[in-house]
This record gives structure tokens, C-alpha cells and sequence, in this order.
């Protein structure tokens, strides 16, 4: 009796979609997204931007009260940017938390193959001999997308060639060779034009200012498809916990299984990155908070670190852009200030972590 | 019936020859357990038959080369239980247990009905009910050994793989896993293969011994033809009595030279 009786509450307990913790993530990421909007050098008033927003759904028809010009702002210019904030975020988050699962790694992060050093040698490159010539402005994504898939995939290829092994290991061994040797590339190329620092420089530290939705519409359908793809294989992830060899025993073909993630969640991460520069933490700081207070399961950690990381990266940038205003701050410095201060507290408040 | 036949099966790894031309049977039902000294190559054979190691030769599974079969069907039919298993610290026992319903799972679903009732099965027949919610770190060597075994259970194959599956439990614990194994194998119909090098616990459960050494088999039987204090001396380079009763072995007591 009281065995059936546990078993049942031992059911329930897994079985049941948890929804607390997806409700936490939508309510975390419409706050966000609502501060977004709202905070900025034109103070527009939440209840005016919600009215606006309701305003903006098809057959609604609703007056905000807001001038013109302020629902330009509102729309042209502090929307995409905080749409892109969302996926950037997002993507970041999640492509962290892949890659914390495919290598069994706590401190990977979406930066581990490479994808920075080659994207940051891709936007100095282009920063350095494309100025003027043609619109930096679109070439500078393109490239930095294309530095940043070539360091992994050279990555990957260092990876497989090296070991007979073909494990996690050789791979970020590989990643570590291939970051070093890109840095070194880029480092070389930006001393040697030193009047381009500033430029790199403000690439390099990441910034979220978006020239108005035609950005996002050329990161959203790379986000859109790495994180489907990576949702779909979040119960492999899980299987993948237990080890290679374990999981190879239960069916899972582990090669295929870890390079489909990494695949996606390079795609993801190389878009962002080209449109963003270098956004650091938030790849380990949300799954991992997401890890101490809601829990371990990646199927649970692969969705809401999307919801979380996209939320975050919004917080984030209201910071950058209201802390020195009018003059922004670089987004990374933000997320890397706030952020191990904040990682610190739920490592020191969780229960679960010892 | 023969669940699981070898057929000369060498294992090179990284140059080095591991195991060699080894055959062996194990019936349907029966309980088999290679033994042999370090290094002996038992672990490895373990893991040929797991696929998880290239090997020459032929292995096959009621008739079928191990090739023939996808890696889902193969996990349906043989479940492995590694010497030390990666145990994730934060996953709940109950969560680790279904996991052993992969090979059921289509690549992008999740759980069904049916897998929660196996490893609701495989929880109650080992006793981890009231463990099932715990995160598997807070639990004793004793019950991960027990979850790890209800993991393989819940992957209901017919043919189980044992490696060293009593190394880091006290003596207690030790029968407790191999009774276990025992009353599994009676009443679920199993087909064991184990690697264990504690020859007296060997003995007493095994169906059939194989005794492994420098790769090869020396010698396969049941336990009183092969753990016998000549076989032991030669293969182990150890002094031992073997105690009997009725002609079979009851225990292998190590005798210090004086």
C-alpha cells in the first residue's frame, strides 16, 4: 500500500510537465522584455508601452497615448534591439548548456572550440581592411560568422585527426590550440593597425546596437533552427550524462549524437556572435543557475535556458545602455559584472550544491 | 538454447594484443563468469561483446552476428554494467533508471507510459522506491550499485553484462548484489556474463567458470573443475586451498607461505 501509494507520487513527480519552472522563465523573460522597452533616455512609462504592444497586435485597436515619434522609438529602435538582446541571450545560454552536456564539462561554454577567437579574427580583419570600401557595417557579421565556423570546424578536424580516442578531451584540447593560434592571428593584425583599436575593441567586448530589425531578421531563423534542433536532442543530453561508453550500451550513437549538437549550437553561436561580438558568462552563468534552483535535467535545462538567457541579456543591456548615459557601456562588461557576483549568491544560497 | 556464442574473438588495442582467439558458449539462462588474474583480458572480452570495443572474430546473439543488429536492437538485447559507472551527482535515482529505456525511445521523443511502468518494475524489484526521488550522490555504494543494476534491468534485455559488479561494496553488500543477480536471473529468464576476480564469490554463483589468462582461455567449466588450487597456483602465481563441500567449492582461501 505504501509502496504503491510512493510509486505513484514517485510517477507523478517525473512525469507531469513541470510548469512552475517554465511559468518562472516566461514571467522572467516578459519582465525583462517589458523593462526593455520601457527604460531608456525617453521615459515612455510601462502601462504606455504595454498599451503600445497590445496596440501592435493584429485586430486590436488601441490607443497608447504615445506621441509618433516616442512609438518610433519604441518600435524602430528599442524593439529590435531587445528582440535581438532575447535571441543573442538566448542562443548564448543555450549553446553553453549544450556544450556543458556533449563534453560533460561544467565550465564549457559556447566559446570553447574556438568560435570566439575565429569570429574576433573575422570582425578584426574585416574591421581593419574592408573599412570604407563596402558597408562594414553587413560585412563585418559575414565574416565574423565565417571566422567563427572555420575555427571549429578546424577544431573539429585537429580533434579528430589527433586522438585515436576521439574523445571530449582531444576535442577542447584541439579547441584550446586553435584559440591560441586565432588570438595570436588577430592580436598581429590589430597591432598593426593600432587606429582601428577602438573599433575592434568595442567588437570585442560585445554590444547589442542593432540597426533597427534587418539584423534580426538575419540572426532569428539561425537561433530559430539550432534551437529546435538542440530541443529535440535534450533527452539525449541527459542519456549522454552517464558516459560514452554507457551511453553507446543503451543505443545512443555518441559521435553523431555529440557533433549534431555542436553543429547546431555553432551555427547559433557563430550568428550571434557576428552580430553581437563577444557576449562572456552568459553561457555559464544561466544554465547553471538554472542547474542550483530549478534543476538538472537538460530537458528542463536546454528550454528555460533559452527563456532565462534571453531575459538576462535584456537586463543586461538596459544596464549598458542607462548606467553612463547617454555614452553605452560595452554589454559584456555588464553581464560579466553583474554576473559573478550574482553566480556567486546562488552558490552560496543553493542547497543542492556540494 | 545458446543465447550468446564467441567465436575465436581477438581484441588488439592500441597495438596490443588483449584478447586472443577466445570461444566460449554461455546457454540461455545461465550464468557464466570469466575470471582471472589483472590484465587478464576480462574486461575487454566484456566489452567486445558490449560493442564497445572492435574486435576480430564472430560474436553472435541466438544465431545473429552482432553486426547484423542496429544499435537500438542490440541495446534491447544485451544490457552492460561497467565496472564503475559515471553516476551524474544531481540526477534523481528514478530519472537514472529511465534512462535504461532508451533503446525504446525514438531519437526525439520522450517517455511513454510503458517505460515508466518498467522502470517502476525495475525500481520495486529492487527495493529503490523510496530512494527513487533522491539525487543519486546522497545515496550509499550499496544503493548506486542497486540503481545501476535497476537501470540495466529497466532496459529489459535478455542477456546482462556484469563487470566486476561487487568491486567497491563490503561483504555484506557483495552477497546482497549477486543474490540478487541470482533471483533476477530465476525469475526474469537472464542470461549473465560477469567478470569478477573475488574466486569465492565466483564460485558459489556462477553456473560455469571461465578462467582467462594473458588473454586466452585456459580452461571453461563449472566451478569445481576450474577453481582448483593447481589452476589457481599456475594462472594466479597464488599459494590457495579450495574448500569444498560435496566436491564443490566453497571457498578460495589464500595460505601464506612459512
Amino acid at each position: 500500500m505504501i509502496a504503491g501509494h510512493a510509486s505513484l507520487a514517485a510517477r507523478r513527480a517525473v512525469r507531469a510537465t513541470p510548469l512552475l519552472p517554465y511559468a518562472c522563465g516566461l514571467l522572467f523573460l516578459l519582465g525583462s522584455v517589458l523593462v526593455g522597452l520601457a527604460v531608456g533616455p525617453v521615459h515612455m512609462g510601462l502601462g504606455a508601452t504595454v498599451e503600445s504592444a497590445v496596440g501592435q497586435l493584429p485586430f486590436v485597436h488601441l490607443h497608447s497615448g504615445l506621441s509618433s515619434s516616442d512609438d518610433a522609438i519604441l518600435w524602430q529602435l528599442r524593439a529590435p534591439r531587445v528582440v535581438m538582446g532575447m535571441l543573442v541571450g538566448g542562443m548564448l545560454a543555450l549553446a553553453g548548456a549544450s556544450y556543458q552536456g556533449v563534453f560533460r564539462n561544467p565550465l564549457a561554454d559556447p566559446y570553447l572550440l574556438g568560435i570566439a577567437a575565429g569570429a574576433g579574427l573575422g570582425a578584426t580583419i574585416a574591421i581593419v581592411y574592408a573599412q570604407g570600401a563596402v558597408s562594414s557595417y553587413d560585412l563585418i557579421p559575414l565574416i565574423a560568422f565565417a571566422g567563427g565556423a572555420l575555427a571549429v570546424a578546424t577544431t573539429y578536424v585537429l580533434g579528430r585527426s589527433a586522438g585515436a580516442g576521439r574523445t571530449a578531451t582531444t576535442m577542447i584540447l584541439a579547441g584550446v590550440t586553435v584559440m591560441s593560434f586565432m588570438t595570436a592571428a588577430q592580436t598581429f593584425v590589430q597591432q598593426q593597425h593600432s587606429d582601428s583599436l577602438q573599433e575592434v575593441y568595442s567588437w570585442i567586448l560585445g554590444r547589442l546596437d542593432v540597426a533597427g530589425w534587418h539584423q534580426v531578421a538575419l540572426v532569428a531563423p539561425y537561433v530559430a533552427v539550432s534551437a529546435v534542433a538542440i530541443c529535440l536532442h535534450r533527452r539525449v543530453l541527459d542519456v549522454l550524462s552517464v558516459g560514452d561508453e554507457e551511453a553507446s550500451s543503451l543505443g545512443i550513437d555518441v559521435r553523431r549524437a555529440r557533433l549534431t549538437v555542436v553543429v547546431f549550437a555553432t551555427i547559433g553561436t557563430a550568428a550571434a556572435v557576428a552580430v553581437s561580438g563577444l557576449i562572456g558568462f552568459v553561457g555559464i552563468i544561466v544554465p547553471h543557475a538554472i542547474r542550483l534552483t530549478l534543476g538538472t535535467s537538460y530537458r528542463l535545462i536546454i528550454p528555460l535556458s533559452l527563456l532565462f538567457g534571453g531575459g538576462f541579456l535584456v537586463l543586461a543591456d538596459v544596464v549598458a545602455r542607462t548606467i553612463m548615459s547617454p555614452a553605452e557601456l560595452p554589454i559584456g562588461v555588464v553581464t560579466a559584472f553583474c554576473g559573478a557576483p550574482f553566480f556567486a549568491v546562488v552558490l552560496r544560497t543553493s542547497k543542492s550544491f556540494t | 538454447m545458446t543465447a550468446l556464442s564467441l567465436d575465436s574473438v581477438s581484441v588488439a588495442l592500441g597495438g596490443a594484443t588483449i584478447v586472443e582467439g577466445i570461444s566460449l558458449s554461455v546457454e540461455e539462462g545461465e550464468w557464466l563468469t570469466l575470471i582471472g588474474p589483472n590484465g587478464a583480458g576480462k574486461s575487454t572480452l566484456l566489452r567486445a561483446v558490449a560493442q564497445l570495443v572492435p574486435f576480430d572474430g564472430a560474436i553472435r546473439l541466438e544465431g545473429r552476428r552482432l553486426g547484423e543488429l542496429g544499435r537500438k536492437e542490440l541495446a534491447r538485447r544485451i544490457a552492460f554494467v561497467p565496472q564503475s559507472p559515471l553516476l551524474p551527482p544531481e540526477m534523481r535515482v528514478r530519472e537514472y533508471v529511465l534512462l535504461g529505456r532508451t533503446p525504446y525511445i525514438p531519437t526525439f521523443a520522450t517517455e511513454r507510459r510503458g517505460d515508466h511502468e518498467a522502470a517502476d518494475r525495475a525500481l520495486r524489484r529492487l527495493e529503490l522506491l523510496e530512494l527513487a526521488r533522491r539525487p543519486l550522490r546522497t545515496l550509499s555504494g550499496g544503493e548506486q550499485q542497486r540503481a545501476v543494476l535497476a537501470r540495466a534491468l529497466a532496459q529489459e534485455a535478455p542477456v546482462l553484462l556484469l563487470d566486476e559488479p561487487t568491486a567497491a561494496l563490503d561483504l555484506g553488500r557483495q552477497q546482497q548484489v549477486l543474490e540478487l543477480v541470482a533471483e533476477l536471473r530465476l525469475h526474469r529468464q537472464l542470461t549473465v556474463l560477469s567478470a569478477m576476480h573475488e574466486l569465492t564469490l565466483a564460485a558459489q554463483y556462477a553456473d560455469r567458470l571461465a578462467l582467462i589468462s594473458g588473454g586466452r582461455l585456459v580452461a571453461a567449466g563449472p566451478p569445481r573443475e576450474i577453481a582448483t588450487r593447481e589452476l589457481i597456483a599456475e594462472h594466479y602465481n597464488a599459494r590457495v586451498e579450495v574448500i569444498g563441500e560435496g566436491g564443490d567449492p566453497v571457498a578460495v582461501i589464500p595460505v601464506r607461505r612459512r
